[in-house]
């Protein structure tokens, strides 16, 4: 019992991080209906920052927050990159996130080098359960509860959602479509930054650490179609917990293949139910 | 209010407007009418700016709003976001005023606009519109898809915020009802304006009558 307890606090802690990096997956994708392949590279981008940031003789907390803010620029600035030009289609802008992604590899080593880095969380255990997954968990219920506030009660939320909705109808009543969309961008690199600081002190990250974060986190994401925050979380945390289950119970050699089965079946059913009320 | 002056804009090699000349004074209410493909909503997206003007020139004072076609409501916020963000230019966005000149939309204002029916989303676009402040406000195909007894509601809406003060361009393929509602009016085909004057002028001319008004001639 405490073993499967302790699976389950690890799941749902490393599930946070992929629920956040799917969750700015959604932002993003809702707002500018671009699927950011470089969203993976925003955690790693910050995690790493951490690292350097603690090594300058920066206290946690503002060495996480510096971090977290240097994605959100990255996110910023990748936006740019990808939206800015006029005229730009989502698909195009897929593909330079793509390019971006790999872009951040060269940085990254560079800066960095290869080999993986961590930093220490917050320390000691309860119940065998380190207490860094119940910070992880506290600080992703208060982060993704403040951006569902954002959406829901703010003027600039339903601006992005507007902007979502209907662009040509955002534009008409005044909105500047591009500013929210790098909005969204810098939003979304924030989120993927905060996955990368928090899960770090858990798993090392290096370089490449970003495809199994994006992996996962887009695994996530679509549960909800890529639009949907609530349904994005829940599948961050189902994916997490059954990645905790299948390492505990099985072998953490299939980790990774849990989240590729995940989006493969999520993937099969929705064009099964697609079919189906296509023929109905 | 609204001066356009020679106005021509194509698309690639098409020209979609050529040589537009078009006025709308203070207070003023004109109709711009012409069938489907003449140019007008390229006409409305020119003066809003989506569209660059080849050549010509577009002059506004005072605030403008459009109600597009086909509405172009937020479909998943609530009728009250649609509402808020109409003023989005604005600092104060406070709904009360709309829904006192549209009090129908008071009791469906926490639904999602997606989910009204066409005469109350034309009535929350009109309303959003509203909430701009506007002194001119650019009415495309108000009428389209709905049915008379709700077009001849939004046109007695209207008239009352002409009367107070508020100008309109008002594109309508139902010429009736236009030439009805307006005292000036434009004819617009194939992107030129073949004919123009007061609303009761036009529907006495043969030519509009037959094309626009479905009357036989002689």
């Amino acid at each position: 019992m405490g073993e499967l307890l302790q699976y389950l606090v690890t799941g749902v802690g490393i599930g946070c991080a992929y629920a956040l990096t799917g969750s700015g997956l959604v932002v993003i994708y809702r707002v500018t209906r671009v699927v950011n392949f470089a969203q993976g590279s925003f955690a790693v981008l910050a995690a790493l920052t951490v690292t350097t940031l603690l090594a300058a003789g920066l206290p946690h907390g503002l060495a996480e927050a510096l971090a977290v803010l240097v994605a959100a620029l990255t996110g910023l600035i990748a936006g740019a990159v990808a939206t800015g030009k006029p005229g730009t289609t989502p698909q195009a802008g897929l593909i330079i996130t793509l390019g971006l992604g790999v872009f951040a590899y060269a940085v990254e080593i560079l800066l960095w080098g290869d080999q993986p880095r961590s930093f220490a969380g917050v320390p000691g255990s309860i119940d065998g359960i380190q207490k860094h997954y119940l910070l992880i968990i506290a600080v992703t219920a208060v982060v993704l509860g403040a951006t569902a506030l954002l959406f829901a009660r703010t003027d600039l939320g339903r601006a992005l959602t507007a902007t979502a909705a209907d662009p040509y109808a955002a534009r008409i009543v005044g909105i500047n479509v591009l500013r929210m969309g790098l909005f969204a961008f810098a939003l979304g690199g924030a989120l993927g930054g905060l996955a990368g600081v928090l899960i770090t002190p858990v798993q090392q990250v290096s370089f490449d650490s970003d495809v199994a974060l994006v992996v996962s986190g887009f695994s996530a994401a679509i549960l909800g179609n890529l639009t949907r925050p609530g349904l994005t979380l829940a599948g961050g945390l189902l994916l997490g917990v059954v990645q905790a289950l299948v390492g505990g119970y099985l072998s953490t050699a299939y980790q990774s293949e849990v989240a590729l089965i995940f989006m493969l079946v999520v993937l099969v059913a929705r064009a099964g139910r697609r079919e189906v009320l296509e023929a109905a | 209010m609204i001066k356009i002056d020679d106005l021509t804009v194509r698309y690639g090699v098409a020209t979609a407007l050529d040589g537009v000349t078009l006025t709308v004074g203070t207070s003023e209410m004109v109709a711009l009418i012409g069938p489907n493909g003449a140019g007008k909503s390229t006409l409305v997206n020119t003066l809003f700016g989506i569209l660059r003007p080849a050549s010509g020139t577009v002059t506004t004072s005072g605030r403008l709003a459009l109600v597009p076609e086909g509405r172009h409501l937020f479909a998943p916020l609530s009728v009250d976001d649609n509402l808020r963000l109409g003023a989005w230019r604005n600092s104060d966005r406070d709904t009360g005023l709309v829904y006192e000149l549209l009090p129908e939309l008071t009791p469906l204002r926490k639904r999602p606009a997606g989910r009204l029916s066409g005469g109350q989303q034309q009535m929350v676009a009109l309303g959003r519109a509203l909430m701009a402040g506007p002194d001119v406000l650019v009415i495309d195909e108000m009428s389209l898809g709905l049915a008379p007894l709700v077009v001849e509601h939004l046109a007695a809406n209207l008239r009352e915020r002409h009367a107070g003060g508020l100008a309109v361009l008002l594109i309508e393929q139902n010429a009736r009802l236009a030439l009805d509602l307006c005292t000036r009016a434009y004819v617009l085909e194939a992107g030129r304006i073949v004919a123009e004057g007061p609303s009761a002028e036009l529907a006495g001319s043969p030519e509009v009558a037959t094309a626009y008004l479905g009357l036989e001639e002689g």
